[in-house]
């Protein structure tokens, strides 16, 4: 079974993630599901109505506006890095969290590497499915790289010079 | 100048410490080398042709004596001996060894310094021209605002990994000595008709393969909204600049793909987002950055014109050097003063660890203890007492530091090329340096006055070629090294890029091609008129055929 970090531990993975071309046929009712962006286009009111929990991955380039009336349905936003040196949804997450709101599980998949994962954090990404070829446990100490950060962000919301006056 | 608090020194404490295992973990096999190499660039270190070149921060160029010092104790301890001096004001060691490099942050780190953001797909070292605070046609002081962005920049967590490097600079002068105009953002400092300080705001300039003057598309940015529009234009190009292709990833060709006015209105739409935020800027807060940045303790003076005047007619060669390094300076009394670090035979901008040391000596018997690298790769003593120029003069003749050429044609800015660099096509160090055997006559060099010849050893542009009057990139021919030549561009207020001159050259016939190209020039100048106006006024067919002329 894999494992991700959830909220700063390793914690055992309960959802499934369906690839791209996955489609309605043969879904199971009660899993929880984790499903791309195109499935919803097509099929948000089916999903909407099976038992399961909902979650929804974008790829790099798709934009969270397309869904940010919608975010209700989800219990988990899952964003892919086609490569860690992709820094486009940190910008999602940040937009998520401090623009829409999104108070459920911002996850962020793909490229996920220890060494990226203290600003992603920031950004508002709570969720750390590391890639697969790496240690979890090892991963997580990325998380505390900084004891102490300049910008304001998802994680911070006054920025260090309103901090430091205090 | 700025002086690190608790929480400064514990981000860059806590960034050696990271670098530091990042390090031992890809020295263990844990990182591979492809996961390294960001985390490396990010922290300035390349993987060179000989060796690893580290290049370290020196925001907007300002050092201290006691900076300068731990320089030169790294040149001497980590390096062969010297640093180089580079065209974004910051300093590169060219001989570390990979595993020394923690161990050369953690003392950097002791004098609140660090490589920190100098490499990689980020927002790197913001800079400024190097007579900040002392010239005498500056309307704002860029520093504080310098450091106000270099905090916001550090680590920024939603911006560490961008389509492609990114760079800003500040003005605050009548003229533009920190070319604003060729970089990504570009700020100049400007007072409104209610006297309220704010910023012209120019985006999508660079140079590199596809050189662009910058866009302003903002005319007035009140100063307390500065980071929060500088969020929103890095959060359109993080999300819209192309990723697919890294020779159009510069933010430059987004804003020409959509065009500045939509790009502008992209970024307004973002910024009404973010606009009157927490990252609004405060009074107290401005206070506090500028503070740092206030007037050392100057003298009350008289300005010294009779006395240097009857100097210069004793002594040629100080009247010389005095016409040429010696800069006005805001307070009566006193100068600024370039140390040229471009004596012929010395790559341009190379200095030694006994240098450093001198210099740093320097500053504090002269200059209050701070020096300032400059974009063009010297280095100056901002505040001098104009009665002790004759005798800093003495001094700096015995060090090396007194060639009389700041600005003239052998002054030039040169990128470390294919001596060191992995990326380059052909060697640049070379060329300046046969191009300052071929000038060695000083009256001819003052007599042809202000030319900037900048070389670069490839289409990386670290050498502003494109923004030299006279040009000059390396480039492969069939796996030889060649020399393509270009005339006319400027990095001043009245920026222009470089028009291409012809064919490239081979190396040996470098000196001659730069020869003929000042022949023509004199010939065409009317009186006082510099090679750029000149060529301006003339085309470059003139050269062209002179050039091109004897080769058939
Ligand atoms: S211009 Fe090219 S050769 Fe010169 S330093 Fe930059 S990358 Fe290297």
């Amino acid at each position: 079974m894999q494992r991700i970090i959830k909220d700063g531990k390793v914690v055992n993975e309960t959802w499934h993630l369906l690839g791209k071309d996955a489609t309605l046929d043969g879904m199971p009712n009660c899993d929880d599901l984790i499903v791309p962006l195109s499935l919803w286009r097509e099929h948000a009111h089916a999903l909407k109505a099976r038992d399961g929990g909902l979650g929804v991955w974008l790829e790099a380039g798709e934009e969270i506006e397309e869904i940010a009336d919608q975010l209700e349905h989800f219990q988990v936003i899952a964003l892919n890095f086609p490569a860690f040196t992709d820094g486009r949804h940190s910008s999602t997450a940040y937009m998520l969290r401090t623009r829409y709101g999104y108070k459920g599980e911002v996850r962020a998949i793909g490229d996920v590497l220890r060494d990226q994962m203290f600003a992603l954090k920031r950004c508002g990404f709570d969720a750390f499915a590391v890639r697969e070829d790496k240690d979890p446990f090892d991963a997580l100490k990325g998380l505390d790289d900084f004891s102490e950060v300049y910008q304001a962000s998802a994680d911070q919301p006054l920025p260090l010079f309103r901090r430091r006056q205090a | 100048m700025y002086v690190y608090d608790e929480y400064d020194q514990k981000i860059v404490e806590d960034r050696v410490k990271q670098f530091r295992d990042q390090t031992r973990r890809y020295l263990a096999g844990e990182l591979s080398g492809e996961e390294f190499r960001p985390l490396r660039l990010q922290n300035g270190l390349y993987i060179q042709r000989f060796a690893p070149m580290l290049r370290v921060a020196v925001p907007y160029g300002l050092l201290s004596s006691r900076q300068v010092r731990m320089l030169a104790k790294i040149a001497r301890d980590y390096d062969k001996g010297y640093a180089h001096i580079s065209t974004r004001q910051n300093v590169q060691f060219n001989w570390p060894e990979l595993e020394d490099i923690p161990d050369i942050l953690a003392e950097l780190a002791t004098v609140q310094m660090h490589a920190i953001q100098t490499s990689g797909n980020c927002i790197r070292n913001t800079t400024t021209d190097q007579f900040a605070g002392v010239a005498k046609d500056e309307l704002v002081d860029p520093r504080p605002w310098c450091e106000i962005i270099r905090q916001w920049s550090t680590f920024h967590p939603e911006f560490s990994h961008l389509p492609r490097k990114f760079k800003i600079a500040v003005n605050g002068s009548t003229s533009d000595r920190a070319a604003i105009e060729v970089h990504d953002i570009g700020l100049e400092a400007v007072k409104n008709a209610e006297g309220e300080l704010g910023f012209r705001v120019s985006v999508g300039g660079g140079l590199g393969r596809t050189p662009v003057i910058g866009s302003f598309i903002n005319e007035f940015l009140p100063w307390k909204h500065l980071l929060s529009y500088l969020d929103a234009i890095l959060r359109v190009y993080n999300r819209y600049g192309r990723r697919d292709n890294k020779y159009k990833a510069r933010i430059k060709i987004l804003v020409k793909a959509l065009t500045p006015e939509v790009f502008a209105e992209r970024v307004n739409a973002e910024w009404e987002h973010l606009k009157d935020g927490p990252t609004t800027l405060t009074e107290a807060e401005l206070q506090r950055v500028a503070s740092c940045f206030v007037d050392p303790a100057y003298q009350a003076l008289e300005d010294q014109d009779a006395a240097l005047a009857q100097l210069d007619a004793e002594h040629p060669g100080f009247a010389r050097w005095r016409s040429r390094n010696v800069f006005p300076h805001k307070k009566p009394g006193y100068c600024a003063v370039t140390l040229s670090l471009k004596p012929t035979g010395v790559a341009p901008g190379d200095v030694t660890d006994k240098q450093f040391d001198a210099i740093a000596d320097l500053a504090d018997r002269y200059s209050f203890g701070e020096v300032r690298n400059s974009h063009n790769q010297n280095i100056i003593l901002a505040d001098v007492e104009q009665r002790q120029l004759f005798t800093l003069w003495g001094e700096l003749r015995e060090h090396g530091f007194a060639t009389p050429n700041v600005g003239l044609l052998t002054d030039i800015i040169c990128c470390p090329g294919g001596d060191f660099c992995s990326l380059a096509n052909a060697k640049s160090i070379p060329i300046a340096e046969a191009i300052q055997r071929r000038f060695d006559d000083l009256d001819y060099l003052f007599d042809l006055g202000n030319i900037d010849l900048n070389i670069s050893g490839c289409m990386n542009a670290c050498g502003h070629h494109h923004v030299g009057h006279i040009g000059i990139l390396g480039v492969d021919k069939k796996g030889q090294e060649f020399y393509q030549v270009s005339l006319g561009g400027s990095s001043g207020r009245d920026a222009s890029l470089a028009q291409i001159l012809g064919p490239s050259f081979a190396q040996d016939d470098m000196a001659d091609v730069i020869d003929k190209l000042i022949n023509v020039y004199v010939e065409k100048r009317g009186e006082d008129e510099s090679f750029l106006d000149t060529f301006r006024r003339v085309g470059i067919d003139p050269f062209k055929e002179r050039v091109y002329a004897t080769n058939h």
